[in-house]
């Protein structure tokens, strides 16, 4: 297994299913300018997923928005929040039930992706409802 | 408030725009119709018939005047957005009415508007009057919905009025029976919707057949959805709803169309007493003024 130094300021997100972590760093809003040291441990084994992702970014304390966000893409996703070293708040990632500014409707006729208007979806059992136009997506279709 | 998707109304709201109707249609009959004032801006970002002009024909039967909207003549073609050009409309009316090729439109419209908004159709995806005024009809031609047997026939995947028809006759307690091309069937997600909203079960059939049918709602079959063009000639053919399919269905059956219709309904059926959709275009104008006057009486 590859060793990545322990963080002491940050955040961990694991359980995150396999190739998904490039993504759960898009929904950080973490790429090349950010300045964070992030690390992106890719196809892991896992007892309980076969295969996942770890991202581990330091200087970073998500909220739990952020996690319920990569419940999107990932929704056995968990999230740990360290400070000194020490895990001080652990989380896991839940679908959220409405979404605000959080991903975008595939539907090329609808009307928020024609005039970039930020997308709202409501949760209606494993799905999304697009709130313009009405049309019911996977959660990972939003991103 | 808007009148968005029918989605978004409950039955005591329905019944209470059927209430509003039936009051104006009395008003109508006397020719006498309560005035309202204002402005009406009509938004019709692609063609209509019907809708268009019954919505500008309604506000005008409510005393209120009427601005129209000429997409192709508007500064949407130097470039000007959608949402720049209803908050500017805004400005100049007291309720829009509009109509967009895209799903979603009259939502966006609302949330930047301070007038009310009306729907006149978005996309694929709802034309809430149209549902309104399609149940009016039949409750107004067989004094009920509830247990009633509508048969749906033609392209129903492609036909935005089905789409909220299905919620709203499941709403009503209607039985629904659904006949459509191979292909052409509504979408699953939408009577499963339907289905589980209202705890019902819609049929589909792969002929017609009316002898149970208390209400046949036929939708176009378009060449155009068809790859292969001797299949849509044989589908159009199988769909088309012939004089002697009527007479072996019910003597008060009542068969109703969006419209337009073009050769799916031949002319020799429009003489038929069963032949309701003209009637059903009509009612455009009780509901639309009614929705006009719920939405400006807030």
């Amino acid at each position: 297994m590859l060793k990545v130094d322990i963080i002491e300021h940050g955040t961990v997100v694991d359980h995150v299913q396999a190739g998904m972590g490039k993504k759960v760093l898009d929904i950080l809003g973490i790429d090349e300018k950010s300045g964070n040291r992030v690390a992106l441990v890719m196809n892991v084994p896992s007892q309980k997923m076969g295969k996942k992702d770890i991202v581990k970014v330091e200087g970073i304390l998500i909220s739990k928005e952020k996690t319920d966000a990569i419940a999107l893409i990932s929704p056995r996703a968990t999230v740990d929040l360290i400070k000194d070293g020490k895990v001080v708040e652990k989380m896991q990632a839940e679908l959220p039930e409405s979404l605000h500014g959080v991903g975008k409707c595939p539907n090329p006729n609808c009307i928020s992706t024609q005039e970039k208007a930020p997308g709202k979806f409501h949760l209606e059992g494993q799905k999304y409802r697009c709130g313009y136009c009405e049309r019911t997506f996977k959660p990972v279709e939003l991103l | 408030m808007d009148l968005i998707s029918f989605r978004d109304l409950d039955k005591g709201t329905v019944e209470k725009i059927f209430g509003i109707a039936e009051d104006i249609d009395r008003q109508l009959e006397r020719k006498k119709v309560e005035k309202l004032e204002g402005i009406m801006a009509t938004l019709f970002f692609e063609p209509s018939t019907r809708t268009k002009l019954s919505f500008q024909s309604s506000a005008e039967r409510l005393g209120l005047q009427v601005v129209d909207f000429l997409a192709d003549r508007s500064s949407l073609k130097k470039g000007e957005s959608f949402t720049d050009t209803i908050r500017t409309v805004d400005g100049y009316c007291d309720v829009i009415a509009m109509r967009h090729p895209a799903e979603g439109a009259a939502r966006l419209a609302a949330e930047v508007a301070e007038a009310p908004v009306l729907n006149g159709g978005d996309g694929a995806n709802q034309h809430p009057t149209q549902t309104l005024l399609d149940l009016y009809t039949i409750r107004k031609l067989k004094g009920k919905i509830a247990g009633l047997n509508v048969h749906l026939v033609g392209d129903l995947k492609h036909a935005r009025t089905m789409h909220s028809l299905v919620y709203g006759l499941g709403m009503f307690g209607a039985k629904v029976t659904m006949v459509a091309p191979k292909g052409l069937e509504l979408e699953e997600h939408i009577i499963h919707e339907a289905e589980k909203k209202f705890n019902f079960k819609m049929e589909s059939r792969d002929a017609i057949d009316l002898k149970d049918a208390d209400v046949l709602y036929v939708c176009r079959v378009q060449e155009e959805r068809f790859a292969d063009k001797y299949e849509a000639a044989k589908v159009k053919k199988e769909f088309t709803i012939s004089a002697d399919y009527i007479r072996k269905g019910k003597k008060d059956l009542v068969i109703m169309h969006p419209l337009p219709k073009i050769d799916e309904i031949p002319p020799e059926v429009d003489a038929m007493p069963q032949a309701k959709y003209f009637e059903q275009a009509r009612n455009g104008i009780p509901i639309r003024m009614a929705c006009i006057k719920m939405l400006l009486e807030g």
